[in-house]
């Protein structure tokens, strides 16, 4: 513990200005895939013939997101399946290479170097991720030991006594019983699944853990005991989360702030209890309406229609929202809205200040 | 340690609740056993011919009867294990290494290798089989080593095209990402965490492609490629007795056939129980 306290400080004084500098900050990234299969093997070898360059349509599955993730902060990142979070969170943890922007951990580039090689360098112990279905993000053939063991061998050269003591240690952290770490992972229950996944993250100490809906496929029951064991790791490891959810409620009880993604931008962001508790992009009501109440029966909502825009090589000057926005106005499909402050908060609408006044 | 006792303790579960493995199993060991001490446990020298005793039918005396030399036909058969087992094995285990590896990579790196590796597969198999193993043999010369050559080329695409299937669908997995968190390369990777899961698969393939090498061997015998005569060969032992079967001679082509039959037999359903035994999935 007071290994990662100490290379975090470490990094403070060398790297960047006195001025507490987030752990995590992101500029502009984009990531695109070229779409295949559109242009045959024929098809290119004509386009190459005729020369000039060969442009693939892509799918901008991150486009241009930024944001910062401040020590001991706990982030979360919502938004409907297919708007780019995963490839978002795989960027961040490189696990793929962006398309363009920047990823700096601690004041120090990390897309500088190809994902490829990004196994052996000294920070690949400081981002970890815990998966979303422990069950197949654990080798069905590695025990729940060998499971754990595998990143502090790797990453921290433990041998023998001390990578037993020190798996012993991340499983009683994670309230896994020394007797299950014999076991595969098709002899362990869900809950426990779940935290040889949480314990394989935490082992090596990292500074920023990225969790991708790490409660999305446990019992309701097990979810609430899981999501204390996170909030107790953090605060006595000391770490920064990027939550990824689904569950509005969730986020709402455990970040700091909140991002809403919608196509692969980021569309309102903010602390989490204002940006549920007052939208102001169209997207982030939906999305808060979305989520079954009692109370309200629905009158007032606003209700998605439609499907979304395709992000396969998108209109730069149409709001990405637009088509399935209730206010979508001409301008929405003239210019693209830019992400602009309201207060504690960025907005991308054209229409937010109306939102707040009402 | 404990893990090998587990094994040992689940290949008796599996061995008890399936006769059939079991059964599979005996004779597996039986067919071992004759491989490795067959020439101490045979009554008489393969090899040496009593032409006052040729072609007597199967007795007390003389199991499995005589052949045209007066040579006794159990004492061959019995012998004989050693060298098509032999063979079998290392053509398996040649084209398990090879095809293995390469199929793995292939479905893991996607790409370039994938293409190399699934055009050579395709290559291959584009030749009648049978036909390819003989031309591999006639090239490279006619001895027992290239029969092993020839058997594992042959093979090499079944192999490489089940492990690309199963390595491709393993890519994308999340213990394949949580690996790269923990720092472990493309190579490690591949060998340390994809390899174990395809394994399984590959050794059902193995049991079953065993029969089918020693087939193989034999049939490369049978059309006078490969072993020669007067060595004991199950093939060879098959062909010679083929000319007898008109006059009555069945037993000299029939008691190798049958020992051929009973190896394919046995590796076959070994390769179900195998397969129950190392996959811990089905551990209970």
């Amino acid at each position: 513990m007071t290994g990662t306290l100490d290379t975090m400080s470490s990094a403070t004084v060398h790297g960047a200005p006195p001025a507490d500098p987030p752990l995590l900050d992101v500029g502009e990234l984009r990531k695109r895939f070229p779409v295949s299969g559109t242009l045959g093997l024929i098809g290119r070898l004509r386009r190459r013939m005729k020369g000039g360059p060969i442009h693939l349509p892509h799918v901008y599955a991150v486009d241009d997101v930024s944001f910062t993730i401040g020590k001991g902060e706990t982030v979360g990142l919502v938004g409907e399946s297919g708007c780019g979070k995963s490839t978002l969170v795989r960027v961040l943890t490189r696990l793929l290479d962006p398309s363009g922007g920047i990823v700096r951990l601690g004041g120090r580039e990390l897309s500088l170097t190809p994902a490829r090689r990004f196994a052996k360098d000294p920070d690949r112990a400081r981002i970890q991720m815990v998966f979303q279905d422990a069950g197949e993000s654990v080798n069905p053939r590695f025990t729940a030991f060998a499971a754990i063991a595998d990143p502090l061998r790797r990453l921290r050269g433990l041998r023998g006594a001390a990578l037993t003591a020190k798996v012993e240690k991340a499983a009683d952290q994670c309230g896994l019983p020394r007797a299950l770490l014999s076991r595969f992972p098709h002899q362990l229950s869900g809950g426990q699944r779940a935290r040889v996944g949480i314990a394989r993250a935490v082992a090596v100490e990292p500074a920023l853990l990225v969790l991708d809906e790490p409660t999305a496929a446990l019992d309701v029951s097990v979810q609430v005991v899981i999501l204390q064991l996170l909030e107790r790791l953090k605060t006595e490891l000391g770490m920064s989360y990027l939550f990824v959810s689904h569950d509005l409620g969730v986020v709402r009880l455990l970040c700091d702030r909140v991002l809403v993604m919608y196509l692969g931008k980021i569309v309102e962001s903010g602390p989490a209890r204002a940006v549920f508790a007052n939208p102001l992009h169209p997207y982030t009501r939906a999305l808060v309406d979305a989520a079954p109440s009692l109370h309200d029966r629905g009158a007032g909502r606003i209700r998605l229609q439609g499907e979304p825009r395709s992000p396969i090589d998108p209109d730069p000057n149409v709001c990405r929202f637009y088509g399935r926005c209730p206010k979508g106005t001409d301008l929405c499909r003239a210019e693209m809205p830019a992400l602009r402050r309201f207060g504690e908060r960025d907005v991308a609408c054209h229409f937010a200040e109306e939102i707040t006044a009402r | 340690m404990t893990a090998l006792v587990a094994t040992m303790r689940h290949a008796r579960y599996v061995v008890s609740e399936n006769p059939v493995t079991g059964l599979a199993f005996g004779l597996f060991v039986l067919i071992v056993l004759a491989a490795l001490f067959g020439p101490f446990l045979v009554p008489y020298d393969p090899l040496a011919s009593n032409t006052s005793m040729a072609l007597q039918p199967p007795s007390a005396r003389f199991w499995f009867g005589t052949d045209q030399l007066g040579r006794d036909i159990f004492s061959r058969v019995i012998v004989a294990t050693r060298l098509d087992f032999g063979i079998a094995v290392s053509s398996v285990v040649l084209v398990f290494a090879m095809g293995g590896l390469a199929g793995v990579a292939a479905g893991f790196f996607g790409g370039w290798t994938d293409r190399i590796v699934g055009r050579i597969a395709d290559t291959i198999m584009a030749f009648p089989l049978f036909v390819l193993a003989m031309g591999i043999v006639a090239a490279l010369g006619n001895t027992v080593q290239n029969i092993v050559i020839a058997t594992a080329i042959v093979n090499f695409p079944l192999y490489a095209r089940v492990a690309r299937a199963e390595a491709n669908v393993r890519r994308e997995a999340g213990f394949v990402e949580a690996a790269r968190l923990s720092g472990n390369g493309e190579w490690r990777i591949l060998v340390f965490q994809v390899l174990p899961n395809v394994i399984p698969i590959l050794v059902v393939q193995m049991s079953l492609t065993m029969g089918y090498a020693i087939l193989n061997a034999a049939g490369l015998s049978f059309i006078g490629l490969g072993v020669r005569p007067p060595t004991p060969e199950w093939g060879i032992m098959v062909a010679e007795g083929a000319a007898f079967i008109v006059s009555g001679e069945w037993w000299i082509a029939f008691f190798p056939g049958l020992a051929l039959m009973t190896a394919v037999f046995c590796f076959n359903l070994l390769g179900d129980g195998l397969r129950d035994i190392v996959d811990p999935r089905r551990r209970t």
